[in-house]
């Protein structure tokens, strides 16, 4: 058990799977972007592998699965509540990488995409937050407390939040578009924070699990509640994206009228 | 300036301030000061100064330490940090998961007395997730809690 902060733990091999997973869906996104996707129902499949997943996922997770050796059957929480965990940080990285494409290329679909991701990733960062509460309470003994972890998480679903809040501010489509997606690049200096938080500081909140810490029935039911999430989160996104281009379609002022002849 | 060279300069700028934040956060000494909790070594170490003020202190808890009176809802303890050993004294029944050799957080005063006397005792646990061994009850631990008393 670490008794105290840990600076200098290896993160490379985190960081490999990571960078695997998001230059994966980066590529998949782009690719998608230039095909013009929002004209195809693609995503129905990939959300109903997802569904399908997350039912299967969540009967393991409670049923079939060990119970946790210390915690019992509370520890089954833990297939909900680090599958959100893992997929808000990953959900705002690409909120983060879309505002930066937006603000390089000026191109409208990666705004819609940035709105899409910040929100999905606000509703997952409350999953997390609410299964968080529900973990902590009878295995550490309170709900909430002022701890590192505990403070950055919230602080990472405020600013979500409040660039969420900013957007729906600003009226004019252009000025909307540029500083959603700057908010959106700072906001993601918290969601970093809060990834590190249990290692720069010393927190209630154990670190990071990896699969040398965590028995392989249960690696493998982690692993398959996250690809469950991640489809139903790549299901989510999509579809709200194809909302915010409609909205915006919507709302565009429509074309000055023909001259008309006194 | 047009428009698209404002909108990569914006980029650029909220780039390099989030990257600096990250970079002086992860650099900074700041949680050197803000500590959610300190060692008891630590604390000991504090000596006058470290009495008579509320502080938070995490280390396990010691083999054959617990000594639970539920009549008087008397909690003592001992939590060791691997160099410092100290006793700890409460009111109430601790949260479930406590048990020797687990990882406590304890909130409360260091008293002249070197007894810790504490109003809080949450648990903190590792990362380690593994299913129970032979003959292990997951959930019927902190029963024993009560039996043994």
């Amino acid at each position: 058990m670490e008794l105290m902060r840990i600076k200098d733990l290896p993160i490379t091999a985190d960081l490999a799977g990571f960078a695997a997973v998001v230059g994966v869906i980066a590529l998949g996104a782009v690719a998608w972007v230039a095909r013009g996707g929002l004209t195809r129902r693609w995503e129905h499949l990939v959300g109903l592998l997802g569904l399908w997943m997350v039912i299967v996922g969540q009967y393991m997770g409670l049923v079939s699965s060990p119970r946790e050796r210390m915690m019992g059957e509370v520890g089954r929480i833990l297939y909900v509540h680090v599958p959100s965990a893992w997929l808000t940080m990953l959900t705002f990285t690409f909120t983060c990488a879309f505002a930066t494409f937006f603000l390089f290329s000026g191109k409208r679909h990666w705004d819609h995409l940035v709105e899409a991701t910040a929100e999905v990733g606000v509703v997952l960062s409350i999953l997390l937050q609410a299964t968080g509460m529900l973990f902590a309470k009878p295995t550490w003994g309170v709900f909430w407390d002022w701890d590192p972890r505990l403070v950055s998480t919230t602080v990472m679903m405020l600013s979500f939040m409040g660039v969420l809040t900013l957007r729906g501010l600003l009226d004019d489509v252009d000025r909307r578009a540029t500083w959603t997606s700057v908010g959106s690049i700072l906001a993601t200096t918290s969601m970093i924070v809060t990834y590190f938080s249990v290692r720069w500081w010393r927190s209630i909140h154990q670190m990071q699990s990896s699969p040398d810490t965590v028995a392989d029935p249960m690696v493998f039911v982690l692993r398959w509640n996250a690809f469950a999430f991640l489809f139903l989160t790549v299901w989510f996104v999509v579809q709200r994206a194809r909302l915010s281009a409609r909205r915006e379609a919507l709302d565009a002022p429509p074309a000055l009228p023909e001259e008309v002849p006194a | 300036m047009n428009d698209a060279s404002r909108r990569r300069l914006l980029a650029l700028g909220a780039l390099l301030i989030g990257g600096g934040a990250v970079g002086w956060m992860s650099m900074s000494t700041m949680g050197d000061d803000l500590v959610y909790y300190m060692s008891p070594t630590e604390l000991v170490a504090k000596g006058e100064a470290g009495r008579d003020a509320t502080v938070r202190i995490m280390g396990l808890v010691a083999a054959d330490s617990v000594d639970w009176r539920p009549q008087e809802q008397l909690l003592r303890f001992r939590i060791d940090d691997g160099q410092t050993t100290l006793a700890i004294e409460g009111r109430g029944a601790p949260p479930q998961m406590f048990r020797e050799g687990i990882g406590v957080v304890v909130e409360g005063r260091l008293g002249s007395d070197q007894v810790f006397r504490s109003h809080d005792v949450l648990i903190k646990h590792d990362n380690e997730y593994q299913p129970p061994q032979e003959g292990e009850h997951p959930g019927d631990i902190y029963k024993t809690l009560a039996e043994g008393s």
